[in-house]
């Protein structure tokens, strides 16, 4: 694919793109993972909350 | 009775509706990214001024957009926490931040690196690129605020009030390049003078990068609630041992 005289600069601009967007999706999926991993460890040690399933507080 | 958005504000709720929404989204954003993707490099033409350069509007206007979507989800959030206290309200503004911020830097770097060719410099203090400049700071400030701030209800409290005094950044962002005279081109919106061949393709970019900010957006969200819930399981662990020794 022949991009003309300047390529690199629309090469730059989408790999930051991807860059960017993929470190974004990385560290959700790691942040999450980390959480559930934190909340198991919790619930395996029988901490439980007052009502689980509860309407009120996040 | 509750209402729909006393409904909706129900974590619990939000956490199985999210569950099930999320791989749609994420997949209706993946496919819409890659056929833009398609048209943007294999079917929309060179541009007759702009040449090739021109392909870099594909993800520079669906980022600069979403820069300025994210920061009207933050406000609308931040009111939903201050006048409604909304129980999911300040997640969803917390959750935003980065993700307006991320997208506010790229549409930075991506318009600074389509001036250089098309205008000779990466850089000009008109008022376009300075508002959106300071919109990045904005939010790099309320990520700071809130970091600095050990109580989450003051820190909430406080990120709220500084991004509905920031909001009034969006009009002037939107009409800068009315109200004074830009290098930044006028907006020639999506009906006007744009080509159809390069319409299309920069529509379905802008509907993939919105369907991929709501996915990745209801991910952090996510995460924000199992975090929330960690740190009471937590301090009902601590209640706990303290009421075990005291006895």
């Amino acid at each position: 694919m022949d991009l003309g005289p300047h390529a690199a600069f629309i090469w730059i601009s989408y790999t930051a793109v991807v860059a960017v967007v993929g470190g974004l999706i990385a560290w959700l999926v790691a942040d999450g993972r980390r959480q559930l991993a934190a909340l198991k460890a919790l619930e395996d040690r029988g901490v439980r909350r007052r009502s689980s399933g509860d309407a009120g507080g996040v | 009775m509750q209402t729909l958005t006393q409904r909706l504000a129900n974590p619990t709720r939000f956490m199985q509706l999210s569950g099930t929404l999320l791989p749609i989204v994420a997949g209706a954003a993946s496919v819409a990214i890659l056929y833009g993707l398609y048209l943007a490099f294999f079917v929309s033409p060179a541009d007759y001024q702009q040449g090739e350069t021109v392909r870099i509007m594909y993800i520079h206007v669906p980022s600069a957009w979403l820069a300025m979507m994210a920061y009207a989800l933050v406000a609308l959030s931040s009111f939903g926490l201050l006048v409604f206290r909304h129980p999911l309200a300040d997640v969803s503004a917390k959750a935003a931040v980065p993700i307006g911020a991320a997208f506010t830097f790229l549409a930075l770097f991506t318009g600074s690196l389509w001036g250089k060719p098309m205008w000779g410099t990466y850089w000009v203090w008109d008022a376009r690129l300075t508002s959106v400049l300071v919109l990045f700071f904005l939010y790099l400030g309320l990520m700071a605020l809130r970091s600095s701030l050990e109580d989450e209800n003051l820190a909430a409290k406080l990120t709220a009030v500084l991004a509905l005094v920031g909001v009034t950044l969006l009009p002037i962002i939107k009409f800068s390049v009315d109200w004074w005279n830009t290098l930044h081109q006028p907006s020639t919106g999506m009906t006007s003078t744009v080509d159809p061949s390069m319409r299309w393709p920069l529509l379905v970019m802008a509907i993939g990068f919105s369907l991929l900010f709501f996915a990745l957006h209801m991910k952090a969200m996510r995460n924000e609630v199992l975090r929330r819930r960690v740190k009471a399981l937590r301090l009902a662990d601590v209640a706990r041992r303290d009421a075990v020794a005291a006895e």
